[in-house]
């Protein structure tokens, strides 16, 4: 029955993968302690950590590739190069330390230490001058340092450390220029939303743990925290349905806070305030991609949990088609362009969160790949603009406008990201997002696919907004020359104001001299990604075959039962292989039990075997319809309006009721951050600190003061009974007693040596004459 | 036999020395009586020694006699500073210890 181990083939970059995140923590610390005496004030130190995290990323990304073709048949559990390490351990309960390195992991590695790459290169031209350059540096590698630790993360525990490390530098770095009220604030807020999340991946995290830890200890050695024990005990069909779907949901409102969905998206757009390569970073490929990669690593419990492939609702899925038109339909009324990026973010999510939701999962992963490059270029560009052309400033209506030709290479990289974003064949976009819509609609879940296509026509009517606003037209404000930078209320004003200093030292930099194309640091990133944005689609396109599946040859997990050799010898550092694939019993269609619907007899299924749609030109053709009728429909609109050629759109919001309503409903983003605020934080918190300070001074102080006088009264009797008359009497008594025994002998010291000699032989005599008494 | 006669010129040396120590002023004639009880002593430990026939009493002897030339070094350093500060050995003008 089963075949002679099939050895996969590894190598040393698969093998130390567990190097990548260390590279950039070290670089942290580097740069922190010796970053300011380096000529380059320590981003020198930055880069090239993330350019050593990126060849590491790249070579496991080619071994990984070889690993996969090395296996016998397309259908083979690829077994992830797993490596633990004691890390700590107390009284029998121990928690360790290693990788886990599969497809998906080596996918966001990559994509990881390429963005970082870039944004540091970027932000070297970017933040030039900057009073805390070196620390923003720092906290950018460690930043990516927390994504790289939390990707290749073993267990539960190195990745809620990888999570925690992101929390803690999105913070530092939104309120980068703490000094502006707003800033600190925004960083705040991120912080504490996504904290009120992270609740959740304790609580799910210790759930899974006291559920899981007995089954995978006796069946695989592994620790209930291990990303591989919890896969494969979702997938046994012993869990108990309570449990797994109480651990599901606690990690998925984790995932909320953490990647910006529904009720708790509001921190998102707020994180603006950070510099742009920060909202690059933090949007495309760390940070909010977090919650995303959390649902598609530990999907077998989700799976479970929320049974996914059972029902037409569960509620990874509802949040994210929520998510998808209540961000898009915000980005409308938007006029700071970071901040349309911002909801367009989180709209792309919601489709990530979707697909994974409706049993997409390799739509969904693919879909974290290309809009990492995408939106990271859409960021920079906006970063690009506000830096050389409008002056600081991010209002689109203000100060941009007619952009294309006096800055063609960010206008050109734009267009592809923004095509490739709208999902316009044959852009990167289109193969990753047609194909969430596509799976979605596949496996049943119709009411959101047509959520999917809704919000397909509104991200390409906002992108057109955009664009429009930002590259066509007239000039306005700052990009037409005008200078105001007193008015300006941008959110990297300091940057303006440190950028001035140092460009007041050399003449051919001037930054008054009005719009024009940004430096090569800037545009050559923008470059790159943008023919990523354009190229990285082809590795998964549907439309030309089956041998255009690269990705998810490489990428996707095997559902194939496994037999596990049971308790494993793993020593520390040493790799663990513990998988053998079965010999297939009967060739033909005959393969035992299928992972995730039915449980496996014997062996373990560590990925449940998930559906995958045909592409059909049809229903590509209708997306691609409702795309194009988008772009068209908002043009039209935009031109109409924004040219105020047509006296019936211009003020429509202020003379239509309804409309206006709607659009300060939308301005004010459906009154969450009210509700939060005012009505939760006061109407809560409020009444709970006045009565918690009713509470304090009534009774506890009662409690308090009442003790205090019980205290002082029985001191009192204690004093004047017992120490005055008990104690004092004897010590009086003691005191009295040696003084008079000390005057009776006083006669006896007389000083004379001779009366001594007396006495001591007088009192020798009588010890004679009583040892002679005695002893006679 | 002869171990009473040693006997008894111990008690007399003994008692010699013990009437020194009591009554004589001068520190230094009270050193030589603390001499004279020791050495009555010795004598004692001797006679024993000999009658029992063992090898005890005479170790004894030696420490003592060990012991009292250490105690007469010190003595003698005493009486000598005493002297140097007042001019006088005289015993019953020490009594600065008086209580």
């Amino acid at each position: 029955m089963i075949a002679a181990v099939e050895t996969l083939s590894s190598g040393w970059f698969l093998e130390h993968a567990w190097l990548i995140p260390i590279i950039p923590a070290v670089s942290f610390f580097l740069i922190i302690f010796f970053g300011k005496k380096m000529p380059m004030k320590g981003s020198e130190i930055g880069i090239a950590s993330m350019v050593g995290a990126l060849v590491l990323s790249a070579g496991a990304a080619y071994q990984w590739i070889q690993r996969v073709d090395s296996a016998p048949s397309k259908e083979t559990f690829i077994s992830p190069v797993v490596r633990t390490w004691n890390w700590w351990q107390n009284d029998g309960f121990s928690v360790s330390i290693g990788q886990h390195i599969d497809g998906l992991a080596i996918t966001i590695l990559v994509v990881v230490a390429f963005i970082s790459t870039l944004v540091q290169i970027y932000s070297v031209a970017y933040l030039h001058g900057d009073r805390r350059y070196t620390h923003f540096f720092a906290a950018l590698t460690l930043f990516s340092a927390g994504m790289l630790n939390m990707v290749v993360a073993e267990n539960m525990i190195q990745l809620i450390l990888g999570w925690e490390i992101m929390g803690l530098c999105s913070f530092m770095l939104i309120g980068h220029w703490w000094e502006d009220g707003a800033n600190s604030r925004a960083a705040l807020k991120a912080f504490f939303t996504t904290r009120t999340g992270d609740v959740g991946l304790l609580v799910g995290t210790s759930v899974l743990y006291f559920s899981a830890n007995s089954w995978t200890q006796e069946h695989l050695g592994l620790s209930g925290f291990s990303i591989r024990g919890l896969s494969a005990w979702a997938l046994s069909g012993d869990p108990s349905s309570a449990a797994i779907t109480v651990g599901a949901v606690a990690l998925f409102i984790a995932c909320i806070g953490k990647s910006g969905q529904f009720p708790l998206h509001t921190w998102l757009p707020d994180a603006m305030a950070g510099p742009t390569p920060v909202s690059s970073l933090l949007h495309s490929s760390t940070m909010v991609v977090a919650g995303v990669f959390l649902v598609a690593r530990l999907y077998p419990v989700f799976f479970e949990g929320l049974n996914i492939l059972g029902g037409n609702m569960n509620l990874i899925v509802l949040i994210g088609g929520i998510t998808i038109v209540i961000a898009a339909a915000l980005a409308f009324v938007q006029n700071d362009i970071k901040k349309v990026l911002a909801y367009s973010t989180v709209s792309q999510l919601g489709y990530m969160m979707m697909g994974l939701g409706a049993g997409a999962w390799l739509p969904a992963v693919f879909h974290i790949f290309t809009h990492a490059f995408f939106k990271a270029c859409l960021f920079l560009g906006a970063g690009s603009i506000s830096h050389s052309a409008s002056h600081h400033s991010f209002d689109m209506k203000k100060d941009m406008g007619g952009l294309r030709k006096v800055m063609p290479i960010t206008f050109t990289t734009w267009i592809i990201s923004t095509l490739a974003l709208c999902g316009v064949f044959p852009f990167s976009g289109f193969f990753s997002k047609d194909e969430i819509i596509d799976n979605v609609g596949h496996n049943g879940y119709n009411l959101f696919m047509i959520v999917g296509l809704v919000g397909a026509f509104m991200t390409a009517a906002y992108m057109t907004r955009a664009t429009y606003l930002t590259f066509f037209g007239e000039a306005r404000g700052a990009s037409a020359g005008e200078h105001h930078e007193e008015e300006h209320d941008a959110h990297d004003s300091h940057a303006a104001h440190d950028a001035h200093d140092s460009h007041d030292a050399h003449d051919s930099h001037d930054a008054h001299a009005g719009p024009r194309e940004s430096g090569w640091l800037i545009t050559v990133p923008l470059i790159l990604l943008a023919t990523l944005a354009f190229s990285s689609g082809f590795l998964n396109a549907l439309p030309f075959g089956e041998k255009w599946e690269r990705f998810k040859t490489w990428v996707e997990p095997r559902s194939e039962v496994v037999l596990d050799s049971g308790s494993m010898a793993s020593g520390p550092g040493h790799a663990i292989a513990p998988v053998r694939p079965v010999a297939e019993s009967e060739h033909g269609e005959g393969h035992g039990s299928v992972c995730g619907t039915e449980t496996p007899e014997e062996g373990t299924c560590y990925a449940p075997s998930l559906n995958h749609a045909k592409f059909k030109w049809s229903k590509a053709m209708l997306s691609l319809l409702i795309v194009a009728a988008g772009i068209v429909i908002s043009w039209l609109i935009c031109v109409q309006l924004y040219t105020r050629k047509n006296a019936k759109l211009v003020g429509l919001t202020a003379r239509n009721k309804l409309l206006g309503a709607g659009y300060l409903f939308l301005l004010n983003k459906y009154y969450l951050d009210h509700l939060y605020e005012k009505v939760i934080v006061r109407g809560i918190a409020g009444p709970i600190a006045r009565g918690a300070y009713w509470v304090n001074q009534n009774i506890l102080d009662g409690i308090v003061n009442g003790a205090g006088v019980i205290t002082r009264k029985s001191a009192g009797w204690v004093y004047r009974n017992v120490d005055q008359r008990v104690i004092d009497t004897t010590v009086n008594g003691s005191g009295a007693a040696a003084r008079g025994a000390g005057s009776a002998l006083r006669p006896v010291q007389s000083g004379k040596v001779n009366q001594y000699g007396a006495l001591l032989f007088g009192a020798a005599a009588i010890g004679a004459l009583v040892l002679i008494i005695i002893n006679t | 036999m002869l171990l009473n006669q040693f006997l008894l010129l111990g008690a007399v040396l003994f008692c010699i020395g013990v009437y020194g120590v009591i009554a004589r002023k001068n520190a230094v004639m009270v050193l030589m009586s603390i001499e004279l009880i020791l050495n009555s002593v010795n004598l004692n430990l001797l006679a024993f020694a000999m009658r029992s026939g063992t090898a005890d009493g005479h170790t004894f002897a030696l420490y003592i006699i060990a012991v009292a030339a250490a105690e007469v070094g010190v003595g003698l350093a005493l009486v000598l500073l005493i002297y140097r500060n007042k001019r006088n050995i005289a015993l019953e003008d020490l009594s600065e210890m008086k209580g």
